[in-house]
């Protein structure tokens, strides 16, 4: 009998534990509610501890998409400023089909304001996506496709960057806490000049650390590798042969110049990034386009 | 011994029913994107039925994989999780649900933070930078006739048609 009683006890225990730790953050706001009330601690002393609780799970996640939107915006807005838009109707309305249609099928189909894709008028081999799904390709990185295939797989790797948040994990962790700390203080009010004089200081922080790894430095070898990967999947999901990703990269090998400030510098070598998928996925057959593929690919990329 | 053994077992399940008591109880979501699509079938090419905006709460009635089957309003339809929050989307300061202090992990308030006002004072002091491009590309938009048109024509063949995603 008092064996059981102890089962019981240990039962119930586990239950309360369980329920407690999936509701950490509450649970502190109720328990120092409760001390405030009961005089334990000064209201000062609670919501210090409140503050405290939140600031410790100040995360990336806490920023919503309409935010990275407004990023997102800012940082094309800098990828604009070192190249020119090329303003060809035909080649920018076929990458925003092929890359919107595969967007649509990838894993994070849906951010704020969906994906918009422009092609760059730059010999450079050179690419970006920003948080707020602006995609850029120059139309030297378009000349190493060969194929509607090899398209969409350059396409696909900026999604993937998009769905992993590698433009929003580039922001120092310091920065994020320090704009989500303004926006909690801030509360249910309208930002008052003050506040906005703030935020547009870090938002200016948010936007260079971004650029300085995406445009600049390069993302991590890792990051790269898992855009690749992502790349692999998301177009065979679609329907196009991943081969084109090898295909492309190859004729990229022969075209980048050394110390160039495009892929040269940003990305690993495309033999190490063949290498990197060939060692993940099974060979895949030769890209053979359908002929009505391979004649409305030529015809939207001639002039490129 | 019998009787103790019984009460154990029934606390047991008493518990897990209690863990198990909120997801079980219908789910309210918040749409948190710009313009929130409803579609009539959960797939990517799946025609669009009606529309949701920012903010608004839709109940759902279903779950497949990565999508699921909202309602709102009598209107109804499929919705990726990408477009969705668990959090309330206060779309002025002020509201109720702001006010009454519910706590920042709960409730996001809309247009706050990052905005256009920030974007206003961003583009001030950086008068350098354009944003001629960026809004008229924002303006290329693909329906999911086009697409599903797209792919046919390209004769580019899903390799599950009908499944994922």
């Amino acid at each position: 009998m008092k064996k059981n009683f102890w089962v019981t006890g240990l039962i119930m225990f586990a239950i309360l534990t369980i329920a407690a730790c999936a509701a950490v953050d509450q649970a502190t706001q109720l328990a120092t509610v409760v001390g405030q009330t009961a005089g334990v601690i000064t209201p000062t002393q609670g919501e210090a501890i409140r503050k405290s609780t939140k600031a410790v799970s100040k995360s990336l996640e806490d920023f919503t998409p309409e935010q990275e939107y407004y990023i997102g915006r800012a940082v094309a807005a800098v990828v604009l400023s070192k190249y020119p838009a090329y303003a060809n109707n035909q080649v920018n309305q076929y990458i925003n089909t092929l890359g919107q249609t595969l967007a649509a099928a990838s894993d994070k189909p849906n951010i704020f304001n969906g994906y918009h894709f422009l092609v760059l008028d730059s010999d450079d081999i050179n690419a970006f996506a920003t948080p707020g799904g602006h995609v850029f390709v120059t139309r030297g990185l378009i000349r190493c496709c060969q194929s509607e295939d090899a398209l969409a797989a350059v396409l696909a790797h900026e999604i993937g960057h998009i769905r992993f948040r590698h433009g929003m994990q580039s922001i120092e962790k310091a920065r994020v806490t320090e704009a989500l700390t303004v926006l909690a203080s801030e509360g249910a009010k309208t930002l008052g000049s003050r506040d906005v004089a703030q935020l547009t200081n870090t938002f200016s922080g948010a936007i260079s650390d971004i650029v300085n790894s995406m445009v600049n430095n390069g993302y991590s070898r890792s990051f790269e590798y898992q855009a690749d990967q992502a790349s692999v999947v998301l177009v065979q999901r679609v329907g196009y042969n991943p081969e084109g990703l090898i295909d492309m990269l190859t004729i990229m090998a022969k075209k980048l110049k050394p110390g160039g400030a495009d892929f040269a510098k940003t990305h690993p070598a495309p033999q190490d990034r063949i290498e990197e998928i060939r060692s993940h996925n099974p060979a895949y057959a030769p890209v053979a386009a359908p002929q009505v593929r391979q004649e409305r690919f030529l015809k939207a990329v001639a002039r490129i | 011994m019998f009787r103790a053994r019984y009460i154990v077992a029934t606390l047991a399940l008493l518990g897990v029913m209690f863990l198990h008591m909120p997801a079980n109880a219908q789910e309210t979501l918040s749409v948190q994107v710009k313009e929130g699509e409803l579609r009539a079938t959960p797939s990517f090419l799946g025609q669009i039925v009606a529309r949701v905006a920012y903010g608004d709460r839709v109940s759902v009635i279903e779950d497949r994989g990565t999508w699921k089957k909202v309602s709102l309003k009598g209107k109804e339809g499929w919705m990726h999780t990408s477009a969705l929050t668990t959090k309330k989307i206060a779309l002025k300061a002020g509201q109720t649900d702001v006010r009454t202090g519910a706590s920042q992990n709960e409730v996001a308030l809309a247009g706050k933070g990052f905005n256009e006002q920030v974007e206003a004072s961003f583009r001030k002091q950086n008068k350098n930078l354009d944003y001629t491009w960026i809004n008229r590309m924002e303006t290329f938009k693909v329906p999911p006739d086009q697409m599903r048109n797209f792919l046919t024509q390209g004769n580019v063949v899903p390799p599950s048609e009908g499944g994922k995603p």
